[in-house]
């Protein structure tokens, strides 16, 4: 028998966690194990999205204002150091010039996380400290997740020791493709444990699980050993974020909903690179799951160029001109 | 305009209109409206009737309505440029198809949009889908122009083909038709529908500046009084797509005519959804199939049957994605669904829906259409019986209805239980379930896992009421040509009218040993017929030969139950039915003698003519035993990752009115090739020499031939033939007889548009090479096409 999460629903609200958090239960393969997924549909389905939905004018750039609110403004490199993280901070503050936010009528607008590695938590929460933008840090032997448990779950711990809102965990890919269940909701359990306060975002790696059969059921295990988001990629594996993968993902969201009540967030990353990404997972949010999941609490993009790219269109919207790549601040 | 802080807190996807302006200036410049499109010109406009956009009710344009004398004028155009178009190179007239496709290509912002604004359709779908299989359609006939002499030898084009297209697809049923007449080397001469000709227009104009010869493609516009004139003209072949009943007119005005025809007809097609289906897949599939095109489609997937496990799940599913759909301006890309084609057809709809009601259905309607234009919401009628109206009428709307089955064989039992035949959508993860429905569903398109999938390649028409005839690929392009048959010098021969037969005594017998007892064989039995009458039989020198069974319209019935019930023939192995017909050459080349003698008895001529015939005979039995199995299908390159696949498959009843002369030949050159595709026959052998019938029905007993494989009804051809042609069980017939005859049994064929073949009096040498070969085991068959796309 599996161990269920603690009951953490009277946990204390944090800026960007506005919803009482999903409580997992106990394992229910059921949920999943007879559940039909027909790929050339799902295809489809993820084709005629964006052709079915498009915004345009100040739509358009209302759509990519609320994309900037939901990105999860992401550095996970080798090189990073605690000024890039800096840096990085200094743009997920002030994502657009204040000339585009005033054209725009924006009051103010940030991003809806930065992501770092554990040992970049600490300058990333004293950089963003005061503005109420969330430091998510990936843990658990990001990006494979072969470490022994314990030092999985130390590693989640000291992220959350360093100030980090948001824990990003992978789970052991291997679980899934020898239909583990019991294993890899015990571990997420654990995890989730180990995460406290902090929201924990499952990353199912889903270029690893090669069949959206496999997507469900992990997204499904995932939720119900309480998962707060389940996400897609680490952006590290040969298939990032995807669109039929994310439709399977919010397909199981809505399940879970509607057989627990529980709102669980998703997060598709790695691979989205264009303002044009931006909106087609925005429609499928809105298409399949409804206008909550367009809001940070529910929806994440994560990503680092897409903004910029966000940002030239945005000047365009405003000045009719196209815009310049210099004309922007880096990250 | 709101604020960008006011969408950011509703997050409303806002207008996104297409432009429609260069749409607009072209129409600014057609303020005198439309001429017809003839000889490479457009006429000057005559009286002229208004083009509306259903969307707002606004006058688009006026257009022609075309008069018989604009017929004749546009079919003598056509005659005028048939043989130089025919003449062409294949090279030559590809290079001509191959830049329809690209002009449609250059044209195709242009193109969808007046398709838009003429339909209501969204102009998702026009850019999308419509448009794009317009120049794929062009295409793919580009390149059979440039192989036809290789891939059908001893072809050649019908002539002048009139063609008439509906308002549902007017651009991409015009391709459908133009396409494979032009790469066969026909002149067309189409009417477009008179709700929306504009894009048909337009398309003259594109073929002009393609550089298609004058008089190759003509095009007249106006009404269904129009379209009558261009079935009543000197056309070679007819191509309609469009209602039922009135291919059913189509049908009754050109009986006996000649002209070669197809039809593709309404239809009522089931969605079937098995509790092992991917139900989010099923659900975006009904989306596809009665949401597309506000469900004006012929094919559409209007009959949800859904096992009852997954009912709950799936309608509650089903309700949930409705709320999501869009209905409203069709020029906005956001919309999914736009404003029905008029509102007399609104009406219908509406009208149907409340009748649905009323018998009983529960009706969810979510959304919100405009409060003006031509607009209906999406509808799902549930607890719908088969009894309803709803689930037999087909209403052309976006209407669903959902009943619930219990096993595979009540699906497919469901399924079937309509008059029309030409799609069938199948959801299921289990391969072996879902193939077994997709054979036993009567629908010439089959899609599994998905729905609404075309492509050029990939044949496409009804069974039953649905039509006959496919459009696309090889059988597409068969039906733009005809055999190159045998030169024949004269006028059809017309053949003499066959006595009235009496049950009255003859007298002058002759004796000839123990007397026979001639019966009519049904459901494997030898009985007498219903009538208790026989008629007298008599050979070459007046003498009485034997007395035949006088077969009448009961007897017909019998047979035609008892052919109806032999299914199992349907169902078995070309290798089992092969083995069968060599028992059946077995035991005939054991009786040569015998029937040699009955042969010169009953027609006279020489010993060596009468064993020539039963010697031709045995070759036949051979020859179709030996294609039994291998009357194979197809597959077809469409898309990647889809597997299309085209089956053969029997009609299941077929009646067979056999020729006077040549008895035994002539009855097994029909018999032969429909039985070893797998039908069920209901054969009237010669009336003048019935009395090889009963020599055969004693081999077939003594050959293993299942019970009611082969009836034999014995009597008056024309009676038996008209009672053939009107019963609704039997899905095709052949005449061999005179002109008379062929036309009264192809106006008679109406009733349930079953096919028909009729040689109308020309004279078929039974015994040569057009007396078998792969053009009956074609006729023998329909065209069964199932789509099976694939993912892991």
């Amino acid at each position: 028998m599996t161990a269920s999460p603690p009951d953490s629903s009277a946990e204390a609200a944090r800026p960007g966690h506005n919803r009482p958090r999903n409580t997992g239960r106990p394992l229910a393969p059921d949920w999943f194990a007879g559940v039909a997924i027909n790929t050339p549909a799902a295809e489809r389905r993820a084709a005629t999205l964006t052709t079915r939905r498009t915004v345009k004018k100040v739509w358009q750039a209302a759509w990519l204002a609320n994309a900037i609110r939901c990105i999860d403004l992401t550095t996970l490199a080798g090189d990073d150091t605690p000024d890039r993280v800096a840096r990085l901070c200094a743009k997920a503050r002030r994502p657009l010039r204040d000339d585009l936010l005033a054209a725009l009528g924006l009051p103010e607008l940030h991003v809806g996380a930065v992501c770092v590695y554990p040992t970049m938590v600490g300058p990333a929460v004293k950089a963003l400290a005061g503005t109420g933008i969330p430091v998510a840090s990936v843990a658990t032997g990001f990006p494979a997740g072969l470490m022994p448990l314990p030092l999985r779950l130390a590693e989640i711990r000291h992220a959350v020791d360093q100030g980090a809102a948001e824990i990003d965990i992978v789970i052991t890919r291997a679980h899934v493709l020898s239909r583990d269940w019991a294993a890899l909701h015990d571990e997420v359990v654990a995890m989730r444990e180990a995460c406290g306060q902090a929201h924990l975002k499952a990353i199912l790696a889903t270029g690893d699980l090669a069949t959206l059969r496999n997507v469900y059921a992990a997204s499904m295990v995932a939720m119900q050993a309480g998962a707060d988001f389940i996400k897609t990629s680490t952006g590290k594996e040969g298939v990032n974020a995807t669109l039929p993968v994310s439709l399977i993902m919010t397909r199981a969201i809505r399940d879970y909903r509607d057989r627990t009540g529980h709102a669980v967030g998703f997060k598709p990353a790695g691979g989205m690179r264009t303002a044009k990404d931006a909106i087609a997972w925005q429609i499928l949010m809105h298409e399949e799951l409804g206008r909550d999941w367009l809001q940070p609490d529910l929806f994440r993009l994560g990503a680092s160029s897409m903004l910029a790219d966000i940002e030239r269109q945005l000047e365009h919207h405003v000045t009719g001109r196209y815009a310049g790549a210099h004309r922007h601040a880096l990250a | 305009m709101p604020t960008v802080a006011e969408i950011l807190d509703t997050m409303d996807y806002g207008p996104a209109p297409e432009d429609a302006g260069a749409v607009r200036d072209w129409l600014s410049g057609h303020a005198a409206g439309f001429g017809h499109f003839i000889g490479g010109g457009f006429t000057a406009p005559g009286d002229c009737f208004e083009v509306v956009n259903p969307a707002t009710g606004e006058v688009l344009s006026r257009v022609s309505q075309g008069t018989p004398a604009d017929i004749a004028a546009a079919v003598a155009a056509a005659r005028a440029a048939q043989p130089t178009w025919a003449a062409l190179s294949p090279h030559d007239r590809a290079r001509h198809l191959y830049a329809l496709a690209r002009h449609v290509q250059k044209r195709a912002r242009f193109l969808a949009v007046l398709e838009t604004l003429d339909t209501g359709k969204p102009i998702r779908e026009s850019r999308d889908i419509d448009i794009p299989l317009v120049a794929r359609h062009f295409y793919h006939h580009a390149g059979w122009a440039a192989v036809l002499a290789e891939e059908f030898p001893d072809h050649r084009p019908h002539g002048v083909c009139g063609q008439i297209v509906p308002w549902n697809f007017p651009l991409l049923m015009l391709a459908w038709k133009v396409a494979p007449a032009l790469a066969t080397g026909n002149t067309v001469v189409l009417k477009p529908a008179e709700l929306t000709p504009l894009t048909a227009l337009a398309f003259a104009g594109i073929a002009r500046e393609a550089g298609i010869p004058k008089g190759v493609l003509n095009i007249v516009t106006g009404d269904g009084a129009t379209g009558a004139a261009l079935v009543a003209a000197e056309v070679d072949k007819i191509a309609f797509t469009g209602s039922t009943e009135v291919g059913r007119d189509i049908r009754r005005a050109t009986a006996g005519s000649g002209k070669a025809l197809t039809l593709e007809l309404g239809g009522k097609s089931p969605f079937i959804v098995f509790d092992d289906a991917d139900l989010d897949a099923a659900v975006e599939g009904v989306v596809d199939a009665i949401w597309f095109n506000q469900g004006e489609v012929c094919c559409a997937g209007a009959r949800l049957l859904v096992q009852e496990g997954v009912a709950g799940a799936f309608t509650a599913r089903l309700r949930r994605r409705m709320e999501t759909l869009r209905t409203g301006d069709p020029l906005d890309k956001s919309a999914d669904m736009g404003a029905i084609v008029s509102p007399g057809q609104r009406d219908r709809i509406a009208a149907l829906v409340a009748q649905g009601v009323a018998e009983g259905a529960e009706l969810w309607q979510p959304g919100t259409i405009p409060a003006a234009g031509c607009y209906y919401p999406p509808t799902l009628l549930t607890g719908v019986a088969p009894a309803s109206t709803v689930s037999q009428v087909e209403i052309f709307g976006p209407v669903a209805t959902l009943t619930t089955f219990r096993t595979p064989d009540e699906a497919a039992a469901l399924a079937n239980n309509t008059a029309y035949g030409l799609a069938a959508s199948i959801w299921s993860e289990s391969i072996g379930q879902a193939l077994e429905i997709a054979t036993r569903v009567r629908a010439g398109v089959i899609w599994i896992n998905a729905t609404n999938l075309f492509d050029a390649g990939a044949p496409f028409g009804g069974m039953r009421e649905s039509g006959f005839g496919r459009e696309g690929g090889r059988p597409g392009m068969q039906a733009y040509l005809a055999p190159r048959g045998p030169r024949r010098k004269g006028r059809p021969r017309a053949e003499p009218s066959l006595p009235a037969l009496s049950a009255a005594p003859m007298g002058a017998g002759t004796d000839t040993g123990i007397d026979r007892t001639a019966k009519l064989y049904v459901g494997g039995r030898q009985v007498r017929p219903d009538s208790g009458h026989g008629y007298g039989v008599t050979g070459p020198r007046g003498q009485l030969l034997g007395i035949a069974g006088l077969g009448n319209r009961k007897d017909i019935r019998n047979a035609v139950e008892a052919a109806a019930r032999a299914d199992g023939w349907s169902r078995a192995s070309g290798h089992e039915r092969a083995q069968v017909l060599y028992y059946l050459a077995e035991n005939l080349g054991a009786r040569a003698a015998d029937l040699a003698g009955l042969l010169r008895a009953m027609t006279g001529g020489s010993a060596a003519r009468a064993s020539a015939e039963v010697e031709a005979t045995l070759t036949r039995i051979f020859w179709y035993a030996g294609q039994a199995d291998k009357i194979d299908g197809a597959t077809h390159a469409t898309r990647s990752r889809h597997i299309t696949l085209t089956l053969p498959e029997p009609w299941g009843v077929m009646g067979l009115v056999c020729p006077t002369e040549a008895p035994l030949l002539g009855l097994l050159s029909l018999v032969l090739p429909a039985i070893a595709a797998g039908n069920r026959v209901v054969a009237v052998p010669s009336q003048t020499h019935p009395l090889a019938a009963s020599e055969l029905y004693q081999l077939l007993d003594t050959s293993d031939v299942p019970a009611g494989v082969v009836n034999l009804v014995t009597g008056p051809r024309d009676d038996l033939a008209r009672t053939l042609a009107e019963h609704d069980e039997v899905a095709a017939l052949w005449y061999v007889g005179p002109v008379e005859g062929g036309r009264m049994v192809q106006t008679a064929s109406a009733g349930n548009l079953k096919a028909t073949w009729v040689n109308r009096g020309r004279p078929i040498d039974w015994a040569g090479p057009e007396g078998q070969g792969a053009a009956f085991l074609r006729r023998a068959t329909q065209i069964k096409t199932i789509w099976v796309p694939y993912g892991a």
